[in-house]
């Protein structure tokens, strides 16, 4: 069965003065149709630039330099920008980070609403404002009949949250590309958020890549997890294994690194070192330098997704 | 809604008395007018009557009180020069120039919008950079050189549309002239407009590119893109509106200003405006003219600003709540 979404040797490079910088290297990954892929990893290892690349909104100069990416088994990579623009929002829904500024602050969200649907479905302003409605009763805004006619501004930020994700869901997408939904948001709202974006998600059949850098959200909500680390997949597998047995040595210091209530530490775990700058990548494996089990290998031969347990690890401890 | 036009009202008095003040002063202490009325024959006992006759020996703030009421009456004196009420003599100048302003303004923001989003679209397309530069003449040529040049090119040279004077003119209701009536007063309006409107073209045109700019740097034009929006209701429905704010600003402040000092653009036409009656006024120190026309002014200028602000609470739905 082809998968939802199939990504295959995505390169992404940045074109500059000192040459280029290629920011994803080969990022091979899919999603099924309903499943959850959570992606972390640290700042800079290249989650959101995945995300943006798999919508067609890398930030010139940025280019895919190479690689396909494949929705439904059509290659969507290639499309020219006006089929691309059809795709977005119709088929692949977004949900950005900061709930305070992705609203258009000129237009009331009914607008907003209703402007996306009849962007992409073939419905009256009047079904389209009463789907809206709905949306926003589904998306948990108290009064939607009445707050429908309201104006960003008049929103809390987790309310806009949720509006974000009514926008993202209203063209009824087979796939959400969530980057850092709950990151500018109260900890207190996170665990709201997320429980809504889940139920959607699941009630819709929805498939969501979840791009996060807190493992507690990755754990609550992925099927399978991708850790992201240099531009690469470091290793990617079902989040129970991925959390309770990494295979690479970076999920390991990741996963130690997380603070537990269990045991009482002095300090903190941490990774020695920090990730490389896009120029200044080593030769082999990109956590060579950091790596508490670094072996000759490691150090001359670039290391592919090897089969690792019930996921697949980029490490040469599995070769 | 109500509350907020009033405070701006109330804001504005204050505004107008230190420009009356101004006016007054001006008015009262520059030039003799009991010895230009006089002239240089005549007694003290006549000079004496006069004085007492024009209420000058009265304190100063019961002379100022006094040219507020006939201000305010619209009564604004004689004109040494045309011995002729103020009042009425600006009134029947007002047409030409509002009528001037107006098309200038309304070319400057027809042409300005559309080529200040174009050029921040295509930010780097060929047209844009060779627009860029073509505006930088047009921000910094002074008004009468283009005004002459205009003369040279469509009036002397190819003689399309006359170098001066307004053309025919019809009146309506009174007291309002208008040369749209005729096809002749058109074309006498042309070169005067778009002497006048080229500077404001160029600057709102540079403005809506810069602020394109930042707005299609943002997160909700980014997020637009991601909900599959086409590029024209990006562009024109969320970039563009975005950019008004400040675009309002700017048009309504150089509105007055157009208005304030087309004296330039009305000298080098002849153009039978207030403009051109201050200019000869000054040159003749015909004080009445000139100390009327400063509160006019201010009352232009106050008056956009209450316009301004009220479009601001038309476009910006954030500013109706806390105002």
């Amino acid at each position: 069965m082809t998968p939802l979404l199939e990504v295959t040797d995505l390169t992404v490079e940045f074109p500059t003065r000192r040459g280029t910088l290629r920011a994803l290297d080969q990022v091979s990954f899919s999603i099924g149709a309903g499943e959850v892929l959570g992606v972390v990893g640290e700042s800079g290892a290249g989650k959101s630039l995945t995300g943006a690349a798999i919508i067609g909104l890398l930030q010139p100069p940025g280019r895919i330099a190479g690689g396909t990416i494949r929705l439904e088994g059509e290659r969507i990579d290639t499309l020219p920008p006006d089929r691309l623009r059809r795709i977005r929002g119709r088929r692949i829904g977004t949900i950005f980070q900061d709930p305070l500024t992705t609203l258009n602050p000129l237009y009331t969200i009914g607008r907003q609403l209703t402007e996306t649907m009849r962007t992409h479905l073939p419905i009256s302003e009047s079904e389209a404002r009463d789907r809206a409605i709905g949306w926003l009763d589904q998306v948990g805004i108290p009064a939607a009949a009445h707050r429908i006619d309201a104006y960003p501004h008049e929103f809390s930020g987790g309310m806009r949250q949720r509006v974000v994700i009514a926008l993202a869901l209203c063209a009824e997408p087979r796939l959400v590309v969530a980057d850092e939904p709950t990151t500018a948001l109260d900890v207190s709202v996170q665990a709201q958020i997320i429980t809504l974006l889940k139920r959607l998600t699941r009630d819709h059949g929805t498939a969501v890549m979840l791009i996060t850098h807190d493992m507690g959200v990755i754990a609550e909500t992925a099927d399978r997890v991708a850790v992201m680390y240099a531009g690469r997949i470091a290793e990617i597998g079902p989040v129970s294994d991925v959390i309770r047995n990494p295979a690479h040595p970076y999920s390991r210091g990741l996963m130690d690194s997380i603070p537990s209530m269990a045991h009482r530490a002095e300090r903190l775990r941490q990774i020695d070192g920090a990730m490389p700058r896009l120029n200044a990548i080593p030769a082999g494996c990109a956590f060579n330098p950091r790596c508490p089990s670094v072996f000759d290998r490691c150090r001359s031969d670039r290391p592919v997704l090897l089969p690792a347990g019930n996921g697949q690890a980029a490490c040469w401890l599995h070769g | 809604m109500l509350g907020f036009i009033l405070s701006r009202v109330l804001q504005a008095i204050p505004v107008l008395l230190v420009v009356g003040l101004l006016s007054f002063v001006l008015f009262a202490y520059i030039g003799d007018p009991v010895s230009i009325m006089l002239g240089q024959d005549h007694t003290e006992a006549q000079r004496l009557a006069l004085v007492a006759e024009l209420g000058l020996d009265q304190p100063f703030l019961i002379r100022f009180g006094r040219f507020l009421m006939a201000t305010v009456q619209g009564d604004f004196g004689i004109s040494y020069r045309l011995a002729k009420p103020v009042g009425p003599l600006l009134a029947s100048r007002l047409p030409a120039t509002l009528e001037l302003a107006v098309t200038a303004t309304v070319l400057a923001f027809a042409a300005g919008v559309p080529m200040g989003v174009y050029t921040g679209i295509r930010a780097n397309g060929l047209v844009a950079r060779l627009v860029m530069i073509v505006s930088l003449i047009g921000v910094s040529l002074p008004t009468f050189l283009m005004g002459i040049l205009l003369i040279l090119v469509f009036a002397v040279g190819l003689g399309w549309l006359p170098s001066f004077g307004r053309g025919p003119v019809s009146a309506i209701g009174g007291w309002w002239t208008t040369g749209f009536s005729s096809w002749a007063g058109v074309r006498a309006l042309i070169l005067p407009a778009v002497t006048l409107g080229l500077f404001q073209m160029t600057m709102i045109m540079r403005l809506v590119r810069s602020e394109m700019l930042e707005v299609l740097r943002s997160d909700y034009v980014r997020f637009a893109r991601a909900r599959g929006l086409t590029d024209s209701a990006i562009n024109f429905g969320h970039a563009l509106k975005n950019t008004l704010v400040p675009v309002i600003t700017i048009v309504g402040l150089q509105f007055g200003g157009i208005v304030a000092f087309s004296l330039v653009t009305e000298t080098v036409f002849q153009w039978p405006g207030m403009g051109l009656l201050l200019v000869q006024s000054v040159a003749s120190a015909d004080i009445p003219v000139i100390s009327a026309y400063l509160p006019l002014i201010a009352l232009l200028f106050v008056t956009i600003n209450l316009v301004v602000d009220l479009l601001y609470y038309a476009v910006d739905p954030r500013l109706r709540f806390s105002a």
